[in-house]
């Protein structure tokens, strides 16, 4: 169970056989990696593309590591997990760059599949970061989509 | 008390600051929000639409009721969009 928030990148296949190195008793390992897009939504117009000029990632030091703390923590007592890792830049990153990792480990499948989509559900909404994005049509915060908030929710109606 | 204001995302461009020490009398997030409005032009327009802000106190996300003894830091975002 770890939890990073950095500034430089990671190498997701290091983290990832770092995670069940010296074990035999992982039988599913689920990861996503999160990379930034080079073309972007026009925020007056959405079903226009524009290429994005610049990319900055902010959050909020002194309760970010907690935050994610506490997501990986409601991930290990929903599902019987071996492993977990959260790895989550901030800092302005490039089109192509990773921005974050999430991996989930346990015997079967079906509980690592479904606590890396938890993780990465709780990450969008309750994670303290925050996008902006800069192209042509000058800087602008991304907001927060309704269909994040939706996918959270299913969480709770799940129980 | 003194408390420490944290603003980040565009509530801290519109604001001009990204934390700011103040003595309030406020006993909940609600009456610090009517305070910080009423200080100037820019807090009163980051403030004016509760429903884009979130709030964390002490590091942990609560709402305008949450109450402020004892507490030392309260911050005002937008909604989160990490991952």
């Amino acid at each position: 169970m770890s939890v990073r928030v950095q500034r430089e990148d990671f190498d997701p296949g290091a983290e990832l056989a770092a995670l069940t190195r010296g074990r035999t008793d992982v039988g599913a390992l689920v990861s996503f990696t999160g990379l930034v897009r080079a073309s972007v939504a026009d925020p007056a117009e959405p079903g226009r593309a524009l290429a994005l000029e610049a990319f900055e990632l902010e959050h909020y030091p002194s309760m970010t590591g907690r935050a994610l703390e506490a997501i990986e923590a409601e991930a290990c007592a929903r599902w019987p997990l071996q492993a977990s890792l959260i790895v989550h830049r901030f800092g302005p990153l490039a089109p192509g760059e990773r921005i974050m990792m999430i991996a989930t480990a346990s015997p079967h499948r079906q509980a690592a599949f479904a606590a890396a989509e938890f993780l990465m559900d709780y990450l969008k909404s309750r994670a303290p970061f925050w996008k902006k994005e800069t192209t042509s049509a000058g800087s602008h915060w991304v907001d927060a989509r309704e269909a994040d908030a939706a996918a959270l929710e299913r969480w709770s109606r799940e129980g | 008390m003194t408390l420490d204001v944290l603003y980040f995302a565009w509530l801290r461009e519109r604001i001009g600051e990204a934390r700011e020490r103040l003595e309030t009398g406020a006993g909940t997030v609600g009456e610090l929000v009517e305070e910080l409005r009423a200080r100037d032009e820019r807090h009163a327009l980051a403030f004016s639409d509760m429903g884009a802000v979130r709030v964390a106190v002490d590091q942990e996300l609560a709402d305008l009721e949450a109450p402020l003894a004892g507490v030392l830091e309260v911050a005002f975002f937008p909604p989160m969009t990490g991952g």
